[in-house]
């Protein structure tokens, strides 16, 4: 990439300057990969965290008491759907057809919806036993690990939202394929932690 | 009005934050608030302010954000030294019965204060407003990646100053030592506000540097000129690349931590307290893991600097510049791995603290390889003792010193003698002052004709250049000796009268680098005044070798009218030689990134914010916070942020210039 | 840091060749790391001169080479010769990576043994150079950092002493180590190296003390508003003296148990020395799991019973608050109640939490 990018051809060895404007290819989509990776670090961060003391019950509960194993299959299988369904919406982008991309978008927002409010039923259902983020380590873990993750897909829905007001205004030109594809790699980055948070930290939690 | 509501609205907020019974405080606050108000005086007498929000405020020009930069590095290095001088004075005084003037609890804050502002809001504005400045320059592109974006990272640095000002006037600093170990930043041992301000300001600040760094990295890859292959990159260019990519991989590191330690101090969870399973160790390990790399993300920089200037000044190309280079790669990625040694004395056993020992012994190899190549560079040169050269040889002669008690404090039963002693103290000033400092001195006379198009008044740099080198020296020696006398850091009173003569002498060193501060001042208004004689019209003051010295001095908006074309490393040194002549038709328009003010509403909203979960106000955190994502939203909805320059623009321009140059001759 | 009776130093005499010149600018003053009291710190400033040889061995050519170079290639210099090409040597690059790289690698050698061979956590097998500690028992010391004042238990003389510690010169001494609050670090530098001393952990060191005198020890981390004066005496004494003044210790100041222990506990400043007769013989263990409270659970409890998967759905409100507002105890604003877990087989003694 780089060095296609900056090798000279023959012509150019011998002059000082481009006489045409020169245009270097465009960083957004690698930016944000970079930011993903940043972001990732943070995770790994609460990932870490939970790994050193997610075992930490304080005498109080722990994942194998808390955990409601369907209710998570279900959350994580809405969250999977979801990132197909973008994958659809790209498809359709790709097409440059908006309306099915609103639609795509839409149903997406909708299954992240229902993500999060099973997530919230799910919080609310453990603080009302009493084991809230307070009760012990790994409670606070595992707390700021999912809810960390669940803030991520809150801010997806808002930029969801907002690309699709944008779509329907602009279309599909470069600038809006630009942006729905940094959303997609936002959105499948989201659907990869998820399926770390769902396998390390509920199934393991369920099979202690 | 009811106790509640006035709870409601000002949350923690009283009239006791304001420090009126305190007298140093007050006097600040009136000198600061006279300055202030002078500068706003000044700035609405003369109708600058919408110039200033036009040009300035709202600008995307990299080289006006660098500026910006190191115009907030300066003035934080008034407050972060004013911090230093108090603390020499009161050390120097405070021994047996005397209590010296400083109680523990405003000590404490100072000690904190000065940490976090020479670390976050000198050093780092300093090595950021350096590397905006110079590096679009050098690789021959416009502008950064994402220049709104840059824009934004400067004003959330703003933010995060203003906060840790803030505390001085409203409220109270951190009591902590600037890095905040839990349990004692916990809660339940830090309850009042100064913790929160220490986490707000550095998470604001944080968010800029982290996307500052992406920026400068996806700049660094995507926009260099054509045929500028990665080996064909100015060695600071390559320092920087490594930087920004340290930045980008700590940061994150460092935001997660002070999250997790704002969730023990605002939800009461438990990640760092002492009961219900949490964990301390697990923050000073998190901390130190962004912490290190931290020290080697100013450092690097800072090599850069010195690469290019003793090439320059030697007249000479860069001995040995692929060894260089790798140097480099190698610390970047070799400081991951030493973060332990930070801790050696907390009980990790033998074989883990001499992995880490040895790891942190081997970043040694590459930096001696570095000094090396720089002595090479100078071996059959012809060395110009400008100021920047001073500053270099000054950096070579001091730092392989600090180095050398950094080796030392890396053989982990050395470090149980000399952990937390005022030994450490001495070498980590030794090779901040001495690598950081000197270098981005050295950076700021080597590129100031760049950015202005003057130069700075040599004899007021050599007199600041002497006063650095020998207060540093006459500063920081006695710490040494003190530490190897059993004295250990942040203690504000002794016992042993036998030590004060030490301390004095301590205090005589700061005064000189005080001095040594005050003529770096007294050099740029005298450039100011004696501007026209000091005038650099070639662009190429000093006979550079990188591409920034291809274009005029301050260069145009657009830096290049033409992309430059690299066929060797030292580009303009090899178009220089193949005589290389200044384009002066067939201008076209230039496409640019437009101005916006959306950064400083950003940043501005983010600092409320953070202000008001400071002092618990919830609605107006609330309410802030919704200002936030709308702003976000709305910026979105701006599609149009660029422009062209017109081609007679930039016709009329260039004119101008080869107006000048003809002038010359 | 001086010592208040100066012990002369053991070094041998290439040792004091390379301190020399140190030793002629000091003009009498104590450098009490470069001249300690204890075999530990002996050997500790003999590793920091040994590496800053080693370390010098580059880094006067480097500075002597910049100096000489910086002064030779100056521009009035026209006689120098000049050669602006000139970047690249294989010979000379090899031998720029090799020579720190070979001081390093010796130094790397030196650092894995003596880390090894003085980890504060391995038992003393010398009491001096050529003097074994076999068959010396050793002196076994708890201390307990407290806001801010140390504990010093005498676990095997079954007393206790705040502000104080004594032990017999040349007899082993090992310290296990806590805190009750925040971190600080036990730091005696005319003995060993320091430690750190962390709540709900313990650490341990091993050092002796060869010489008579009284010493200075302090918290070497910082540790919140009273950390400046957090010091202690520590005297080094004969066994004869040291029988004497466990005696001392033994006429006054009653027993420390856990009552006492957390009024001593709360925060105070410049604390005198203070002398206990007895001491609770599971005092220390208390503290280090945190459990000096009535009715607190104990962290090794804890952790056993987190080890089996915590006690379900029946921990949730096994949560009991503290007698004092732990928030407040600094004297700072603040409020609410912080909790802790109760013990399982002890009478609650506050309200239930939630």
């Amino acid at each position: 990439m780089a060095s296609q990018a900056h090798a000279l051809t023959e012509a150019d060895k011998n002059r000082f300057y481009l006489t045409k404007e020169h245009h270097p290819e465009n960083g957004t989509l690698l930016g944000f990969w970079i930011y993903l990776m940043s972001d990732c670090l943070i995770f790994a961060v609460l990932f870490a965290c939970y790994a050193v003391l997610g075992r930490n019950y304080a005498a109080g509960p722990s994942g194998a008491d808390l955990f409601d194993l369907q209710l998570v299959a279900i959350n994580t299988g809405l969250l999977l759907l979801s990132s197909i369904t973008y994958g659809f919406a790209m498809i359709s982008a790709q097409a440059k057809k908006v309306k099915p991309v609103l639609i795509w978008l839409g149903i997406t927002g909708l299954l992240g919806l229902g993500f999060l409010s099973l997530e919230l039923y799910e919080f609310h259902h453990l603080i009302q036993e009493g084991a809230g983020p307070q009760r012990s380590a790994f409670l606070s873990s595992f707390f700021v690990l999912v809810g960390t993750h669940g803030l991520h897909v809150t801010f997806g829905i808002i930029w969801l939202v907002t690309l699709m007001v944008q779509v329907a205004q602009r279309g599909l030109g470069a600038e809006m394929k630009r942006r729905l594809m940094c959303l997609s790699m936002f959105w499948h980055f989201l659907d990869v932690i998820w399926i770390g948070v769902f396998s390390f930290v509920y199934l393991l939690g369920v099979l202690k | 009005m009811s106790p509640d509501l006035v709870k409601f609205i000002f949350g923690r907020l009283t009239w006791d934050a304001i420090p009126l019974h305190e007298p140093i405080l007050l006097v600040t606050f009136g000198m600061v608030a006279l300055g202030g108000l002078t500068v706003l005086a000044l700035l609405t007498r003369y109708k600058l302010w919408g110039y200033l929000w036009r040009e300035w405020l709202t600008s995307v020009d990299h080289k006006k954000i660098g500026v910006m930069y190191i115009i907030l590095a300066i003035v934080m290095l008034l407050r972060g030294f004013a911090d230093a001088l108090m603390m020499r004075a009161q050390q120097a005084m405070a021994f047996g019965e005397a209590a010296g003037y400083l109680p523990p609890h405003h000590y404490d804050q100072i000690f904190t204060a000065h940490g976090v502002i020479m670390i976050f809001f000198v050093a780092m504005p300093l090595v950021t407003g350096l590397m905006n400045l110079v590096v679009p320059m050098q690789i021959g592109a416009r502008d950064v990646a994402f220049p709104f974006l840059n824009n934004f990272s400067f004003w959330m640095t703003v933010g995060g100053a203003v906060l840790v000002m803030a505390s001085l006037f409203v409220g109270e600093f951190a009591r902590t030592g600037w890095l905040a170990y839990p349990p004692l930043s916990n809660i339940a041992y830090s309850p009042g506000v100064g913790v929160d301000y220490y986490i707000w300001a550095l998470q604001v600040a944080g968010v800029g540097t982290t996307l500052s760094g992406i920026n400068l990295v996806v700049t660094i890859i995507k926009m260099r000129a054509p045929g500028m292959s990665l080996m064909k990159m100015p060695v600071f260019t390559w320092t920087s690349l490594c930087t920004n990519v340290l930045i980008v991989a700590t940061f994150p590191i460092l935001t997660a931590t002070l999250a997790l330690l704002t969730a023990d101090r605002y939800l009461l969870t438990n990640f760092f307290t002492n009961d219900f399973g949490g964990n301390p160790m697990m923050y000073v390990n998190l901390i130190w893991i962004w912490g290190h790399p931290e020290v080697y993300i100013l450092i690097l920089p800072a090599f850069g600097v010195f690469s290019e200037v003793v090439s320059t000044f030697c007249g000479k190309r860069l001995f040995g510049y692929s060894s260089m280079v790798y140097a480099t790669v190698v610390i970047t990625i070799l400081s991951y791995i030493v973060w332990l040694h930070h801790f050696f004395t907390m009980g990790s056993g033998a074989s883990v603290n001499s992995f880490f020992g040895i790891t942190t012994m081997i970043i040694s190899i590459p930096t001696g390889a570095k000094i090396f190549n720089w002595l090479f560079t100078m071996y059959r040169g012809r060395i110009r003792f400008e100021v920047p050269m001073m500053w270099t040889v000054g950096f070579m002669v001091t730092f392989v010193i600090g180095g050398m008690t950094g080796v030392l404090l890396a053989v982990p039963p050395a470090d149980f003698v000399l952990h937390n002693s005022l030994f450490l103290i001495a070498h980590f000033h030794n090779v901040i002052i001495g690598g950081v400092v000197f270098g981005m001195f050295a950076g700021i006379v080597y590129w100031f004709p760049k950015a202005f198009g003057f130069k700075l008044d040599p004899f007021w740099g050599k007199v600041s250049f002497w006063c650095w080198l020998v207060g540093f020296w006459v500063a920081f020696t006695p710490l040494y000796v003190l530490g190897l006398m059993g004295v250990t850091r942040r203690v504000s009173q002794f016992e042993d009268q036998s030590l004060q003569i030490w301390f004095v002498i301590a205090a005589c060193g700061a005064v000189i680098i005080l001095c040594g501060i005050v003529a770096f001042l007294v050099q740029i208004v005298v450039s100011i005044m004696n501007r026209e004689a000091l005038r650099d019209e070639t662009g190429d003051p000093w006979n550079g070798r990188t591409l920034e010295w291809s274009t005029s001095s301050p260069p145009p908006a657009y830096n290049f009218a033409f992309t430059p074309v690299v066929n060797e490393l030292d580009a303009w040194w090899d178009m220089k030689q193949r005589g290389y002549q200044r384009p002066t038709s067939g201008f076209i328009p230039i496409h640019m990134p437009a101005n916006t003010g959306a950064g400083v509403v950003l940043a501005g909203i983010s600092t409320l914010l953070g202000f008001a979960l400071i002092w618990h106000i919830w609605w107006l955190s609330a309410v802030a916070f919704i200002a936030l994502v709308a702003s976000a939203i709305a910026h979105t909805f701006n599609f149009k942020r660029d422009y062209y320059i017109p081609a007679e623009e930039v016709v009329r321009v260039e004119d101008a210039r080869t107006e000048a140059l003809r002038s010359l001759t | 840091m001086r010592p208040n009776s100066r012990p002369q130093s053991r070094s041998t005499p290439l040792k004091m060749l390379a301190l020399a010149p140190l030793l002629l600018a000091l003009g009498g003053c104590d450098w009490v790391v470069m001249n300690p009291s204890g075999d530990i710190a002996a050997q500790q400033r003999d590793l920091i001169i040994l590496a800053t040889v080693l370390m010098l061995l580059i880094i006067i050519p480097v500075i002597a080479l910049t100096l000489f170079f910086a002064w030779k290639y100056r521009r009035s210099n026209e006689q120098a010769k000049y050669d602006p090409e000139w970047h690249h040597s294989t010979r000379l690059e090899i031998v720029i990576w090799a020579a720190p790289l070979v001081i390093i690698t010796i130094l790397g050698a030196v650092t894995w043994t003596s880390t090894h061979m003085l980890d504060p956590y391995r038992p003393l097998d010398r009491i001096a150079p050529g003097r074994s500690a076999e068959n010396i028992k050793p002196l076994r010391v708890q201390v307990v950092a407290l806001d801010w004042k140390w504990l010093f238990i005498y676990p095997e003389l079954g007393i206790a002493t705040v502000n104080e510690l004594a032990a017999p010169v040349d007899r082993p001494l090992n310290f296990e180590l806590t805190s009750s609050s925040v971190m600080n670090s036990f730091y005696l530098p005319a003995l060993a190296g320091q430690i750190y001393a962390m709540p709900g952990m313990t650490t341990k060191l091993h050092a002796v003390i060869n010489k008579a005198g009284v010493y200075d020890g302090f918290s070497a981390n910082y540790s919140g508003g009273g950390f400046s004066h957090m010091r202690f005496k520590f005297r080094g004494m004969s066994e004869a003296d040291f029988a004497r003044w466990t005696e001392e210790v033994r006429k006054g100041g009653g027993r420390l148990d856990g009552s006492r222990y957390l009024v001593l506990e709360k925060p105070s400043e410049k604390v005198p020395p203070q002398r206990f007769a007895a001491v609770d013989a599971d005092l220390f263990h208390k503290a280090v799991n945190r459990c000096v409270e009535p009715g607190k659970m104990c962290q090794h409890d804890m952790m056993t019973i987190d080890a089996k998967g915590g006690l379900g759905m029946a921990g949730v409100y096994n949560v009991t608050t503290l007698e004092y507002d732990k928030r407040t105890r600094r004297g700072e604003q603040g409020g609410g109640f912080r909790s802790f877990v109760a013990a399982l087989c002890a009478p609650f003694t506050g309200s239930t939490a939630r």
